[in-house]
């Protein structure tokens, strides 16, 4: 399993890497393996707000819809639109194949979030 | 919450990856290395699947066939020894109770074979039936083992480790004396993927040894163990029904486009209903729907009209592995049921355009 340093995680299991005011966000490669082969992602839309811990997107597998909760609070500045014809990219490497990116609201909500060495202890558990 | 059972595969599931869920009560594998690559296997070579969680009944006894012809849809009394019949059990309202198999050695001797989820509910619906039939049921699920070898590579897989010539058990026909891998097992040429392929029942004792024999004897042929995630995406891609999905206590066959497996010129409860709802013509019919736009339509979420209105619900859908479209099974208002019909699909907040298409959405490639 890859854990990128330098990037926060949620309990839900999304990343989010900050640059400055904007935060960009994806799921991890624990939930692209937990969910297995990815075949539609529904991208919020540019503009879109939302808060901490809100759902704003969702990743099918075969299987399954699951929703995909925001690690921060503000508003969606771009979408990764290569998801829409090929969802599968977040098996292929789900760090460089992002979600979207957010404009910060509060940096505070980075807070509370986990670094590379909390998150790996969590999936362990 | 009960305990869930395993079966005596369990270990061996473990031993092959099996990544185990919890199934109607049974924790068995949803897939070993991945849904999409078992659903190929099945496919284009051959797949292995532990479906031990299947529930037998037998029946037995001088009143067998009127007992059985009473209890179900079908007209069992075409059957010939050693012939398999799917059928359904209706209640009075024509409702399903379940879907099954009819194994038939002779006119006093049959075994059924019913879903995992409603062996309780099943053998309980089967022995309040019994009335004055001169019958003795047994509910033997506990007892029998089996895995279904399904694909085009199946019989040469399985023709390695038996002297029977397969070729003999012809599709939706059995043998109860077949040795695979000197291990006595019932064979039939059934399943529930749309390809050719065999259901093997044997005693708990053997089926790991069973198991592993054909693994072997399919390695070289590209067999690849197989669980319960592509298991549906197989049906589904020929529109197999599911019980639970396409069929249940609230939908009657004929709503499901199950009328081939009701004789109504046969006596079995439930037949006054369906007689009435030939007559009276339908309010709501099983179909097709392919999606225009994107998005997964998945069981539950609503079918409406071109108006915005509620006309139906979907009851499994996927994007199809094999024939690369979203599609889906729906029940839906009658008046809207004709190919070509557009519809939507409310997935969470959107409608997604959609059409009504055939629900085969895959060619069956039955050996028959």
């Amino acid at each position: 399993m890859k854990i990128m340093e330098g990037y926060y995680y949620t309990k839900n299991h999304e990343w989010v890497k900050v640059d400055g005011n904007t935060a960009i966000v994806g799921v991890s490669d624990y939930a692209q393996h937990a969910m297995g082969q990815i075949v539609y992602v529904e991208l919020p839309e540019i503009d879109d707000e939302f808060s901490k811990e809100d759902a704003f997107s969702v990743v099918e597998s075969v299987k399954a819809a699951s929703d995909i909760y925001m690690p921060v609070g503000g508003t969606i500045v771009e979408v990764n639109e290569d998801l829409d014809d090929e969802p599968e990219l977040i098996n292929t490497d789900p760090y460089t194949n992002y979600i979207c990116k957010i404009e910060l609201t509060d940096e505070n909500d980075i807070e509370g979030l986990m670094n590379a060495k909390e998150y790996e202890e969590f999936c362990d558990k | 919450m009960e305990q869930s059972k395993r079966t005596a595969l369990y270990d061996t599931h473990k031993k092959y990856n099996g990544n185990i869920v919890d199934f109607a009560g049974f924790e068995l594998p949803l897939y070993y290395e991945s849904i999409l690559e078992e659903h190929n296997a099945v496919r284009n070579n051959a797949g292995m699947f532990d479906v031990s969680h299947m529930g037998e009944v037998t029946v037995k006894g001088e009143e067998a066939e009127n007992y059985i012809q009473n209890l179900v849809t079908n007209d069992i009394s075409v059957i010939t020894d050693n012939g398999v019949m799917y059928t359904l059990m209706c209640y009075e309202d024509g409702g399903v109770v379940d879907d099954l198999l009819v194994y038939k050695y002779n006119t006093t001797d049959y075994l059924l074979v019913i879903n995992a989820s409603n062996i309780e509910k099943d053998y309980n619906w089967m022995v309040e039936q019994k009335g004055s039939f001169d019958v003795d049921l047994e509910n033997i699920s506990d007892d029998v083992a089996e895995v279904a070898l399904q694909g085009p590579k199946a019989q040469e897989i399985l023709q390695k480790l038996t002297d029977t010539d397969l070729q003999t058990i012809t599709f939706f026909r059995f043998n109860e004396n077949v040795l695979v891998n000197n291990n006595k097992c019932i064979v039939s040429r059934t399943g529930y993927t749309g390809e050719d392929g065999f259901e093997i029942y044997t005693s708990l004792d053997n089926i790991v040894n069973i198991w592993e024999a054909i693994m072997e004897a399919g390695k070289d042929e590209g067999l690849k163990p197989a669980g319960l995630g592509c298991r549906d995406t197989l049906r589904f891609e020929v529109a197999l029904p599911l019980y639970g999905n396409e069929i249940d206590k609230d939908i009657t066959p004929l709503e499901a486009s199950l009328g081939y497996f009701i004789k109504l010129d046969t006596d079995f409860i439930g037949k006054d209903v369906l007689v009435k709802q030939k007559e009276q013509g339908l309010s709501r019919k099983l179909v097709g729907i392919e999606l225009l736009g994107k998005g997964i339509a998945r069981h539950g979420y609503d079918i409406l009209s071109p108006d915005g209105d509620k006309i139906g619900v979907i009851t499994t859908g996927y994007q199809s592995p094999s024939v690369g479209k979203t599609v889906a099974l729906g029940l839906i208002d009658i008046d809207y049921t004709k190919m070509g019909t557009d519809v939507s699909v409310k997935i969470r907040k959107k409608q997604v355009p959609a059409k009504v298409v055939s629900k085969k959405f895959y060619k069956k490639n039955y050996s028959k």
